[in-house]
Parts: C-alpha cells; sequence; structure tokens
C-alpha cells in the first residue's frame, strides 16, 4: 500500500473523529496529493522553509478562503438553483438562510459568514412579538451551534440598535454555545447607549461579541459594505477574500544582519515571494477552477470582482525582540516604547508594498493587510501584532501600545485582551476601555473574561471546561498501558475530537 | 506656599474595583492603621533609610546616597525582594508626584477613564495633595468630567473632611469591625472617628460605597453582622455595602494563621443582610 493510501485508511480508522470528520481530512488528503499551482524556485524554496505561509488551504484551491454573500439576495428574490421562493414571513426568511449556509463554501467547507442577521431579518419581524422572535432565534442558535460546528463561522449584528441584535445578544449570553462567533458592529453616530451597554454585559458573561468600530472600517468599503467573519476579516460584503497567505515575521528577521538589512534587503524580498505565492493561488482558483461559474456569481450572491486578497503577518513580537537583540538592545516588544516603534514602522512598511503592488482578479486591484491570528501549531510565534500571551500588561497600556498598528491593517487584527473576573461588578470599565481602544485607532476590540467558560484562543471560541476533559483524557490514555485493553477502548473514545471544531486551525489530518 | 508632593507607592491605568468605571488609581505610602490582615503591608510606614534591602537587591537597583536609599526603576525587575526584607512594612519604591505629574497621567490616560481613585496605605494622610489634586482636576475643562474619589479607612476627622468634601465625588470607607475592643484589635486603633466619617460622608451624599472585611471567628459574628446591618439600615438600606472576604494573599506574619474565609460562608452572610433589609450588598467576584 502506498504512503497516500495508508494515510487515507488511517483516516478511515481513526476512532478520535467523527464520520463528518472523516469525510473532511479524506477530501483534504485528496486535494493536496495534487502537484500545487506552480510557483518559482525562490517561492517554493521560502513556502518549503515556512517564512512565508499558505495557511495549508490546499494544493487545488477551488473555492475562495472566505466567502461573504449577500444573502439578501436570497430572501428578496429566492433562488432558481435552490428552488426556493422569496421569504415573506421571519419563519420562511430563517429557513431560507438554513438552507443557504449549506451551499456557502470556505476554506473550511463551512461557511464563516452567515450574515448581518438584523439586517437581514429585520424587516420580517413586524408581526412577531418579542417572545415568538425569541423563541424562533433560540432555535436557530441551536441549529446552528449543532449542524455548523465550526468555531470561525460568524454572526454580525448592528450598529443599529434594534429587536433582532438586542434579541440575538441576549441569546448567544444565554446558551454561550462556541458557535456561532459574533461580531457587533458599534458606531457612536448610529448605536444606542443602551444596546453598546448590553453588548458589553454580554461579553462579560460569554467574552462574545467581539466588537467592531465600524467609523474606521465603512470609509474603506462601498455601499455593498463589508462583514466580519472567521477571527476578525473584515472583508467587502458580496464577495470575500480568494486566499490567505501570511509572512512569518520572525523568521524574516532571522535571516536579516541588523534592523538596515531588514528593511532594506531581507523583508522586501519575502514581501515579493509571497505575493507571488499569493498570485499563484489566485490564478488557480480564478482561471482553472471554475469556482465563479456556479450559480451563487449567477444569482447575484457574490461577484467576482468583489473578492480580495488578504496579505497577512504574524510573529510580530518575536520579529521586533530578534531585531531588538541584534541592535543590542533589550526593550520588549509591547513594554518598551523603542521596541514599539520599530514595530510600527515594519507596519508601515507591509502597508505601504502591499498598496503599491497591483494584483490580478482582486478587489480594487489591491490585496489587503491583515495581521493573522495564527494556527493551533506555530512554533512559539504569537499572532498577528500581538504581545505574547501572558507577557501582556495591563489593558490601557496594552491598547496604547499596539492602537497605531490598527491604520495598516484594513482587513483586520485580531487582538484579545485579558480582563480579570473583578470587571464581573463593573462594566461600565469595560465601557471606557472599549470607547478609549476605538478612540486611539482600534479598528476591534476583543476580550476574554477570565473565569468564563467560554473563551477565545486565537480568536475563535474554545470552551475551558472542553479543554479540562481533553486533559483528562489524556491522563486516562497513560493510565491505558497499565490497566488494558478494555481500559485503552474506554480511553480513546474520551479522545474523541470536540462536536464543535475550529476547522480554519486544523488544515490537514495529523496522527 | 509649598507645592505638595504625594509619595506614591504604585499607579495603576486600569481599575475596575475602585470605584464607579474604570480609574486611575494612586496608591499613598503611609497608614495611620496597622492591620494585621492588610494585603499591602509594604504601604503601611515611610521609608526610614536603614538600608536592610540594599544588599538584598539582586538587580543592584537600590543604593544608598547620601544616607538615603535611592531606587533605579530601570533596573528593577520588580522581585519586590526589598519588600520582603523590610523590617518596617514600607517601600524603597516609591516616587514623588507633583500635581502637575498626575494630571499628566491623567491626560495621556483620559479616553480610557472614567476617573480617578486616590487609595493608599491611607490616601487621607497625605490630604494637602489631594485636595490640591482634585482641585486642578475641577478646574481643567479637558479632566473636569473625571470623577475624583478617595479610599480611605475613615479615621480623617470630620473638620479635616469638610476641607476636601467640596472636590471629591465619593468615598469608599472600610469599617472594619464594630465592637470597639475589636476594632483596636484588628487596627491598632478606636472605631469611633469611621463610625462618625461614614454618617458624616452620608449626609454629604458622598459616601459612594461600604466595605466590610468578613474574617471568620473574628467580624463574622452575628453581633457584628447585627450591627453592620443596623448601622446601613440607619444610613440608608441602599446604601452600597461591599463584602470582602479576608484571603491570605499579600498578607504578612500573624494573619497567616488565620482562616481564610470561604465563599459560600460570604454568600449565607450576605444572603442574612440582604433579609434585614439592605438592598445593595455586593460580594467578592474572586476568591484569591
Amino acid at each position: 500500500m502506498s504512503e497516500l493510501l495508508k494515510r487515507f485508511k488511517g483516516i478511515t480508522e481513526d476512532p478520535g473523529l467523527s464520520f463528518t470528520q472523516k469525510a473532511r481530512y479524506l477530501s483534504l488528503e485528496a486535494e493536496n496529493s495534487l502537484p500545487y499551482p506552480e510557483l518559482d524556485e525562490e517561492t517554493a524554496k521560502a513556502l518549503e522553509e515556512r517564512v512565508i505561509c499558505d495557511m495549508y488551504e490546499g494544493h487545488a484551491p477551488f473555492k475562495p478562503r472566505y466567502v461573504m454573500p449577500d444573502y439578501s439576495v436570497v430572501l428578496e428574490k429566492g433562488s432558481t438553483f435552490l428552488e426556493l421562493d422569496p421569504a415573506t414571513t421571519l419563519d420562511e426568511a430563517i429557513n431560507s438562510l438554513m438552507i443557504a449556509y449549506h451551499h456557502v463554501p470556505s476554506v473550511t467547507n463551512m461557511p464563516v459568514f452567515i450574515g448581518r442577521l438584523d439586517n437581514l431579518l429585520l424587516r420580517f419581524c413586524d408581526d412577531v412579538s418579542d417572545e415568538d422572535l425569541y423563541k424562533k432565534l433560540k432555535l436557530f442558535w441551536r441549529y446552528l451551534d449543532r449542524v455548523l460546528p465550526d468555531a470561525f463561522m460568524h454572526a454580525n449584528v448592528g450598529p443599529t440598535d434594534n429587536r433582532v441584535a438586542r434579541t440575538i445578544m441576549r441569546i448567544d449570553a444565554e446558551l454561550k454555545q462556541i458557535a456561532p462567533n459574533l461580531t457587533f458592529i458599534w458606531d457612536p453616530e448610529v448605536s444606542s447607549d443602551e444596546i453598546f451597554s448590553q453588548a458589553c454585559e454580554s461579553i462579560i458573561e460569554c467574552s462574545k461579541p467581539h466588537i467592531a468600530n465600524n467609523p474606521l472600517h465603512q470609509p474603506l468599503f462601498d455601499e455593498y459594505g463589508y462583514g466580519v467573519a472567521s477571527c476578525y476579516n473584515v472583508l467587502p460584503l458580496c464577495g470575500g477574500a480568494s486566499t490567505l497567505t501570511r509572512i512569518n515575521l520572525r523568521e524574516v528577521a532571522r535571516r536579516s544582519k541588523d534592523t538596515a538589512d531588514f528593511f532594506e534587503n531581507v523583508l522586501p524580498k519575502y514581501i515579493d515571494l509571497n505575493f507571488r505565492l499569493t498570485e499563484a493561488r489566485i490564478d488557480h482558483l480564478f482561471n482553472k477552477s471554475g469556482f465563479f461559474e456556479g450559480f451563487l456569481v449567477k444569482e447575484g450572491w457574490i461577484s467576482r470582482d468583489r473578492f480580495t486578497a488578504m496579505y497577512g503577518i504574524f510573529a510580530m513580537a518575536q520579529c521586533v525582540d530578534e531585531l531588538q537583540a541584534k541592535e543590542g538592545r533589550s526593550g520588549k516588544y509591547g513594554h518598551d516604547e523603542t521596541a514599539n516603534q520599530l514595530g510600527h514602522r515594519i507596519s508601515k512598511v507591509l502597508f505601504e508594498a502591499v498598496e503599491a503592488r497591483p494584483m490580478e482578479n482582486c478587489w480594487r486591484g489591491k490585496a489587503m493587510l491583515h495581521s493573522q491570528a495564527g494556527l493551533s501549531d506555530d512554533d512559539g510565534c504569537t499572532p498577528g501584532v500581538r504581545i505574547p500571551y501572558g507577557s501582556e500588561p495591563d489593558p490601557v497600556t496594552h491598547v496604547q501600545a499596539l492602537a497605531e498598528h490598527h491604520a495598516f491593517y484594513p482587513s483586520g487584527v485580531s487582538e484579545i485582551l485579558t480582563l480579570d473576573e473583578t470587571i464581573e461588578n463593573n462594566p461600565a470599565a469595560l465601557e471606557q476601555l472599549v470607547k478609549g481602544a476605538f478612540s486611539l485607532g482600534f479598528r476591534e476590540f476583543s476580550a476574554n473574561v477570565s473565569n468564563n467558560d467560554l473563551v477565545r484562543i486565537t480568536g475563535y471560541m474554545v470552551r475551558l471546561s472542553d479543554i479540562e476533559k481533553f486533559k483528562e483524557c489524556g491522563g486516562s490514555r497513560i493510565n491505558t498501558t497499565v490497566l488494558g485493553a478494555e481500559a485503552a477502548d474506554k480511553g480513546k473514545i474520551l479522545e474523541r475530537a470536540p462536536r464543535v471544531m475550529s476547522h480554519e486551525l486544523a488544515p490537514r489530518y495529523s496522527q | 506656599m509649598n507645592l505638595p508632593l504625594a509619595t506614591v507607592s504604585k499607579v495603576l491605568k486600569f481599575s475596575c474595583v475602585d470605584g464607579p468605571g474604570n480609574r486611575l488609581v494612586l496608591f499613598l505610602q503611609g497608614c495611620n492603621f496597622a492591620c494585621p490582615t492588610c494585603h499591602n503591608p509594604h504601604t503601611m510606614k515611610l521609608c526610614n533609610d536603614c538600608g536592610d534591602c540594599v544588599p538584598e537587591c539582586p538587580t543592584g537597583a537600590l543604593t544608598i546616597v547620601q544616607g538615603k536609599v535611592v531606587h533605579d526603576p530601570n533596573i528593577c525587575d520588580q522581585c519586590d525582594r526589598c519588600l520582603d526584607v523590610c523590617p518596617i512594612n514600607a517601600n524603597p519604591k516609591v516616587t514623588q508626584y507633583n500635581v502637575d505629574d498626575v494630571l499628566a497621567l491623567l491626560y495621556q490616560n483620559k479616553p480610557f477613564l472614567n476617573g480617578i481613585t486616590i487609595s493608599g496605605g491611607e490616601a487621607t494622610t497625605q490630604l494637602k495633595f489631594i485636595i490640591a489634586l482634585f482641585t486642578a482636576i475641577k478646574t481643567d475643562e479637558k479632566l473636569k468630567d473625571l470623577t475624583c474619589f478617595i479610599d480611605s479607612n475613615g479615621y480623617l476627622p470630620e473638620a479635616a473632611w469638610k476641607t476636601v468634601l467640596p472636590v471629591t465625588d465619593g468615598v469608599m470607607l472600610d469599617i472594619k469591625a464594630f465592637d470597639n475592643t475589636l476594632h483596636s484589635l484588628l487596627t491598632t486603633r478606636s472605631n469611633q472617628r469611621v463610625l462618625a466619617s461614614a454618617k458624616q460622608l452620608f449626609a454629604a451624599g458622598k459616601l459612594h460605597e461600604l466595605r466590610y472585611l468578613l474574617i471568620p471567628g473574628r467580624t463574622d459574628s452575628s453581633q457584628e453582622i447585627k450591627e453592620l446591618a443596623d448601622f446601613v439600615r440607619a444610613l440608608d438600606s441602599a446604601t452600597p455595602l461591599r463584602l470582602n472576604a479576608f484571603q491570605h494573599h499579600g498578607v504578612k506574619g500573624e494573619a497567616l494563621t488565620w482562616p481564610t474565609m470561604k465563599e459560600p460562608d460570604t454568600e449565607r452572610i450576605a444572603a442574612e443582610l440582604r433579609s434585614a433589609g439592605l438592598t445593595n450588598v455586593v460580594v467578592p467576584a474572586v476568591y484569591i
């Protein structure tokens, strides 16, 4: 049996995976047994060394990484392909959405964006009582978590204060599910103080929603606007992102003699190589995969010319510390003014490079810079421009250290503030922190409250109690060797992958 | 007139436990109580330059210059060894701030702040500074919407409160015990002034919150709890009352042998106080 067939066999027989998880890993293995889109030697080498990274999106991109449909199309016009009439009631609208989600792909094959739900549903709610609205949305929420169990699936509400947004945030705080993830889009000119307070109280309850700063995002997009998907990717609605590639800035710094060499030679080289990687992947998607001939485009859910390319970076902290050491300076990223300014300078250079490079088959002819949240295996590299976990200063100093980066990352900055649980008795403090952060230029705000069962890891949600169960079953596995076959079987049952996964973070099967 | 200076042991830019919203907190050095249960005992006394800490400092951040202990914050790695070895519960790492220094801190962090709280140590031992600072904040166009709070043990006499209350928005006041002998044992001082301060602050509309530290076997007796309920009811049964639960975190000395206050007992007492008519009893969010 060939190595490949052995891997297929291993997946089908892995007792820790559900059958849907097996099907997914089999399809990934199959895709990855195909040759990679053609890369020049230098780009292939950089990818091999993982100085640049394709997020293990697969060898033959046949669907965009993030699809951000305009779901109002299916609600207003129905769908010929799906044989759906226009929705006329709230029940029909929710039902059409539930059907629609199954036909929206993404890198994980599950939808990462399920719509700006209040915009979509509000017009069907006139004759619906508050109690009925609550009941219907609660069932909808339960359906989403159980049927589309991906922690990256993302709903948006706001900026207006409305019944749907309020009810969704209330249900989300009550159910404390991992899926869907939720963003409240905040705009001081539009959002009421009450709904902003509700969002902050909900964060204290369950670390959701994430709050997006509409006045900073909206001007970058057109009349269609934007949506927030996955972990904090801000993308054009009715389009999305073809691909996400990223530069490991730590590796770039390691390959540089000093700061001057970094800026003059090494960083520009890898910026270019990451562009080439991005272009090769986009070329396959647009010119070979046939994706844009499908019904999503024909019916107007998405438009071929509204897909951007996300140009990601990560390990800013390790990069800056590496360069600081090469310059004989000890100040650490996040804590030292010189180190922080060096970080801001790197972000600016990256932003200017991405703005300057024309890209084919890309919304507005350019990629969008992104501070990328990481994979589960990133070898000690800190996500995006974040301060390394465990060494963060107080939340105010934290925000002040990072705020200047935010202007350079139009497609999103994944940042998480950890707050201790004393905030529970004082939500006004959280509100002021969010307002302070936004006034300094933060594009988005996410927080973990440290006693919540539901917490963010790199941006997606997990339940701490699930992790605890995992740790316990790690212990059982060790015991199995002594306790024999019966215990071994039990141990393997306990090893099951959690029902709700973060599929983006597990892009490959690893035994 | 001499410009008042504050001796500050610590500044926090983010605190959600020192009054409404997020507050910049100045912890002033020095206290007129000496509670064995103190969780910041190194804030009690002012340094007497004995120098015992200097040879203990692993990074060489402490030196003696012209008979004074000098601290270099650029070398210090905050190991707090100096606090552990200090024979008098003082702190060699204090910084002197004048009013303009604090105003600069407030400007820098203004978008994040609902207000400022002066804590300690005992804040009111440096009353002149507080009055000067709060007056400056109230007359500064960019800062005057910040609320000015004091966290106090209540030992300040009535006449002195009158000098600071016009520029103070609220006071968080600790009552350690109602039985005066117990209060003396727990603080080294009588509680007469403390109880009088609570009444005076309430009458002035400046009592933001009362705080009561539950110590098992000492301040959690049914008699103490009854007197606490009676006292609060006599003010206003809606007065915010924060129950703190004695824990060992930060404590030095004898009180480390005292039992800690557990969550179920705290909840039980909170329930008793609520059934006695108090409507605004807050329990700790965390037990560490």
